[in-house]
């Protein structure tokens, strides 16, 4: 695994991986299947599997079916690829999601597109902050906050073939890039972007950059913070946070969702375990999505990296 | 059907009545209404029409059973272990700490599950998923699905029924047991779902209507499943809940019931003579 982040956006969106990678899987894989919900469009995928339509199924607007047949087909022996929005990905489907495939122990990979603000301008009915919160609570699930189109690609090979019920959530469009093209990023362990030793921010999903960016804002102001990208939400890499935790003494924690159940909460619940530490996060608070451009709503719920810095200075001063 | 093959049919189905008891009476309560509704047609299917082996129920070329309505779960486990699957003794540990036969049917506790259920309407997607799995391995294995009449108030039912026949899935038959009663009393009153048959037809089925508490009359109607046409099967079956002791029958809010020592007693005796007289 190579580290390349240098605030430069990957070329490629995240919709073009989706696109390239699910048609390649299915045709290199007999027993991948993928199933989508009238949404094979919006990712790239209707044209790329036209020639494997048998193990492309498009099960039309109805996610609860379409989870339930993915686990039929798991039960056959098959790895299934599942794909709608997030918020149909999650809420309308929990609690297939958590029956027919976690308690049934039928293995299937979901991917939600369009995470938190990345739904812009479908707005609030379509934008989960609490997607992750929801399968955190799933025994044995595995949850990715996808970090850019290689991490995207390096985790859906590795989820079709991983026990239990896999969420991949991502954006379908382009992120900052921080992975080198073909890397391998193993899930279950935190990747470590940038030492400091005043303060340390874990992030994931599109507040990685902005957490970077806010490291040089604090670096220049003779600050120095660590970065780790926590893209892998479950498991957590429990003993990246208690390290990173004692070695700065104060945590920032950063994610496209809201404060409830999701990234947040499973670090806070670690470090009151093992490691308190002063800590904060630049989350969603108590509020439902609303419809914009995804700079606006950024500002609108606070994800930016001002707001990383500020919450960096706020856990420093009560470092003490 | 000739006679000896109807009373063993018969038969078979008062071992099941015998082994739900067993297990709902070890217990002392149960989900016995639902449960005796589908004896008739589960010995059909285990005494016959299925291509199972008890000696080996990961199978990969059986023919499938999901219970979607997963309460129904003793009425699976009188049939599994009067067929051998597993030891009939097991049938008393029914929902005691650490049993492989719990409440509802599960895939990876009990030997000839084939599928987990419980949350209502789920089996019915699974099924779907399961016989397309069949189609794409090309093997020609069945997959039969009980879908309760109170079940099917979940909207999920129908997604999946539209999906059958959408996807052309003639190695599903779905076996809908009408026995016009649900928790809160008679379906008509809970939620009244209309005319089975004309939905199952509207919906792309191949359907048909027979008394489901008759062997010979569901053995006729699981016979015209066994070659496919492109469309996936519906039969509607007409049963009681509760079929099989006229005592639970006649309570009509027999969804649940405790069972006493005095009953069962009573209710075991009244099954051996009925066994005694199409075995005697």
């Amino acid at each position: 695994m190579e580290i390349v982040y240098n605030g430069e956006m990957d070329k490629r969106a995240c919709k073009e991986v989706l696109g390239r990678v699910i048609p390649q899987l299915v045709k290199e894989d007999p027993e991948i299947v993928y199933l989508d919900a009238d949404l094979m469009s919006c990712i790239g995928t209707l044209k790329g599997t036209r020639d494997v339509a048998d193990r492309a199924i498009n099960c039309g607007i109805a996610e609860a079916n379409m989870i339930g047949v993915a686990c039929g087909l798991a039960s056959a022996g098959f790895k299934p690829i599942v794909h709608t929005f997030g918020p149909f990905a999650s809420r309308r489907c929990f609690d297939q999601v958590f029956l027919s495939a976690g308690y049934a122990k039928n293995d299937i990979t979901i991917i939600g597109t369009d995470p938190g603000v990345m739904a812009a301008m479908n707005g609030g009915t379509h934008m989960p902050f609490e997607d992750m919160a929801l399968y955190n609570t799933i025994p044995g699930a595995t949850i990715i906050d996808v970090t850019d189109p290689t991490l995207l690609e390096s985790a859906i090979r590795q989820c079709v073939n991983r026990k239990g019920v896999k969420y991949i959530r991502v954006g379908r469009k382009q992120y900052a890039k921080v992975y080198a093209e073909g890397s391998e990023v193993p899930i279950g362990k935190a990747t470590v972007l940038r030492e400091g030793g005043d303060a340390v921010v874990f992030a994931s999903g599109i507040l990685v950059h902005e957490a970077m960016k806010a490291a040089e804002t604090l670096a220049a102001e003779g600050t120095q913070i660590s970065v780790l990208d926590m893209f892998s939400v479950k498991p957590l890499d429990e003993e990246a946070v208690v390290e990173y935790a004692r070695k700065t003494g104060a945590v920032v924690v950063a994610e496209n969702h809201n404060r409830h159940g999701g990234l947040y909460a499973s670090v806070a619940q670690v470090l009151c375990e093992r490691c308190p530490v002063p800590a904060a996060c630049v989350a969603v608070e108590d509020e439902f999505g609303e419809v914009g451009p995804q700079g606006y709503l950024q500002e609108r719920f606070g994800l930016t990296a001002d707001h990383v810095v500020a919450q960096v200075k706020a856990v420093l001063a009560r470092k003490g | 059907m000739d006679v000896s093959k109807k009373k063993e049919l018969q038969a078979l189905a008062v071992r099941i009545r015998m082994a739900a008891l067993e297990a709902i009476h070890s217990l002392g309560s149960g989900h016995i209404g639902g449960a005796l509704s589908i004896c008739d047609v589960l010995a059909v299917l285990y005494g016959g029409e299925m291509r199972v082996d008890p000696q080996n129920p990961q199978w990969p070329e059986r023919d499938k059973l999901v219970c979607s309505k997963g309460h129904a779960g003793p009425g699976v486990y009188g049939t599994l272990a009067v067929k051998g699957f597993f030891p009939y003794e097991e049938l008393k540990t029914l929902n005691r700490p650490g049993t492989r036969l719990p409440s509802h049917c599960d895939r990876n506790k009990t030997p000839g599950v084939d599928m987990t259920t419980g949350s209502l309407g789920q089996g019915t997607s699974l099924a779907c998923g399961m016989a397309m799995g069949e189609k794409l391995r090309g093997r020609d294995s069945r997959v039969f699905l009980i879908v309760g009449d109170g079940e099917s108030n979940e909207g999920q039912v129908w997604e999946a029924f539209s999906f059958a026949a959408a996807k052309k899935l003639d190695n599903l038959v779905v076996l809908l047991d009408w026995n016009k009663r649900q928790l809160d009393g008679w379906t008509e009153d809970v939620l009244s779902m209309g005319d089975y048959v004309e939905k199952f037809n509207a919906f792309g089925f191949d359907t048909v209507k027979v008394d489901g508490n008759d062997v010979e009359a569901l053995q006729g109607a699981l016979e015209r499943t066994r070659v496919g046409n492109g469309k996936p099967f519906a039969i509607v079956m007409d049963t009681v809940k509760g079929a099989g002791i006229k005592e639970v029958a006649e309570t009509v809010m027999n969804h649940s019931l405790t069972v006493n020592d005095e009953q069962y007693t009573r209710w075991m005796a009244q099954l051996q003579s009925e066994l005694d007289a199409l075995e005697g």
